[in-house]
């Protein structure tokens, strides 16, 4: 609320906010936001800084650069957090996960010293450009149901062991599934990473289309397995926005706590969510992220 | 699982990446070691806002505290700083505290990872978790020097 300078507002709206904007009422809107950022952001596969840099900076007024700072360390509490019940679970599939960390912390690496080159604006425009692209990915398989051949054999895949399998506790069995194409996953998590480093979200909705459609991974795994690598490829950049001094403890703490919290909330849910749902509610929500931001990016 | 290896290996552990025992599983020490990280990060951040709070109440009713506390470049952005603050008991600084536990916590996590692939004796993912833990130094680094 207060970063935003220069910022042309009637006189009564300018009041009303003067009497709520207390440290302690901007501490705790930012924790609320940051529980329902954490829980949607766990459901859906994600780091939660989607959904929450959107809110700190269109809704909170928050400059970009601190709501990244800020996004970036949730980002590592919420896969942390989450990612504990995953693996407990084996529902994260760990191999997979660390063969991929490879490409997402190079990237991560290359994206955070760039987000020093590349202006707010251009910021926001990446951002939705981003979310809508993972949309329609995301939509187009909507309507494929999953019907998919998954006999294909790998050379590499089987060398490094990545096949396994998971308890769908939709259906109440083990369901074994095997990994394919794990250089186009490499690519794609190169990309991934280098968009997370850039916007301090984890990109889960790069990563998980890239194990679901490109390494045909089931959707529950790509799930659990990104959000277990979102903390590792979010190390990666914190570090470089500490130094910056872009991680403001002020609106990072309450995020931090806040998501983490949400996320906790929704690794209690996901399994229980069947995948079709899962989809919907994930094609929704960026549709709508990536229309506001985007405009955001073109208005300035 | 790997029936079409080249090489089938009679141990292989590369086919079975999760043991069934109820023991103490590389699965489960990882858990472990996020769920503890992440609790301890949170502790300090909560202690630190709860200092914070409990050392200016005037944040509790002044919007003119909420302008100053959000402006740019009031930044704490060295380790020695935070480490000071922590001992002056200072709010912002236990926040900070957390939050670089938290950040640690991937961190320790691969290089868990990598004592567990040693013990596993899988040479390749050894090397894979290896990089992987370079690249995360090598960006702390970075974000030291820069």
């Amino acid at each position: 609320m207060a970063r935003q300078r220069g910022c042309a507002r009637d006189a009564g709206e300018d009041d009303a906010r003067r009497v709520l904007a207390t440290p302690f009422n901007f501490v705790a809107l930012v924790m609320v936001v940051s529980v329902v950022a954490g829980l949607l952001g766990s459901l859906l596969g994600l780091g939660g800084g989607l959904i929450l840099i959107p809110i700190l900076t269109l809704v909170l007024k928050v400059d970009i650069r601190y709501a990244v700072g800020a996004s970036i360390v949730s980002v590592i509490a919420t896969s942390s957090g989450a990612a504990a019940a995953y693996v407990r679970d084996g529902l994260a599939n760990m191999r997979v996960a660390m063969f991929l960390e490879l490409a997402t912390t190079a990237g991560a690496l290359t994206g955070a010293l760039l987000a020093g080159v590349v202006g707010g604006r251009g910021l926001y425009l990446l951002f939705g450009a981003v979310m809508a692209y993972s949309a329609l990915a995301m939509l187009r398989k909507l309507r494929e149901q999953p019907t998919r051949a998954t006999e294909a054999n790998d050379a590499l895949a089987d060398r490094l062991g990545l096949h396994s399998s998971y308890f769908d506790e939709a259906s109440g069995r083990e369901v074994a599934y095997r990994v394919r194409r794990p250089l186009v996953g490499l690519g794609l998590m190169y990309v991934a990473g280098t968009v997370s480093g850039l916007l301090g979200i984890g990109s889960g909705a790069l990563k998980v289309p890239a194990m679901d459609l490109a390494m045909g991974l089931p959707i529950k795994v790509s799930s659990a397995t990104s959000n277990f690598m979102i903390g590792v490829t979010a190390a990666a950049s914190a570090g470089i926005y500490f130094a910056r001094g872009d991680i403001d403890p002020f609106i990072a703490g309450p995020v931090c706590v806040g998501v983490t919290l949400g996320a906790f909330a929704g690794s209690r849910f996901m399994t229980k969510l069947s995948s079709g749902w899962l989809r919907a509610l994930f094609v929704v929500v960026l549709l709508w992220v990536a229309f506001e931001m985007l405009r955001k990016g073109v208005h300035g | 699982m790997s029936l079409s290896s080249p090489n089938p290996r009679p141990s292989a552990p590369v086919a079975a990446p999760i043991p069934q025992a109820p023991a103490l599983t590389p699965e489960l020490l990882i858990s472990m070691l996020l769920r503890g990280g992440v609790m301890l990060s949170l502790s300090l951040v909560a202690v630190g806002m709860g200092l914070t709070f409990f050392h200016h109440p005037d944040y509790f009713s002044s919007s003119t505290a909420l302008e100053r506390l959000t402006a740019p470049d009031h930044g704490l952005h060295r380790l020695t700083d935070v480490f000071q603050g922590v001992l002056a008991v200072r709010g912002q600084s236990f926040v900070m505290a957390g939050l670089l536990v938290m950040m640690s916590v991937p961190v320790l996590r691969v290089a868990l990872s990598l004592g567990v692939f040693r013990l596993q004796k899988d040479r390749v993912f050894v090397a894979i978790t290896a990089a992987v833990l370079a690249l995360l130094l090598v960006s702390f680094l970075v974000g030291g020097v820069e």
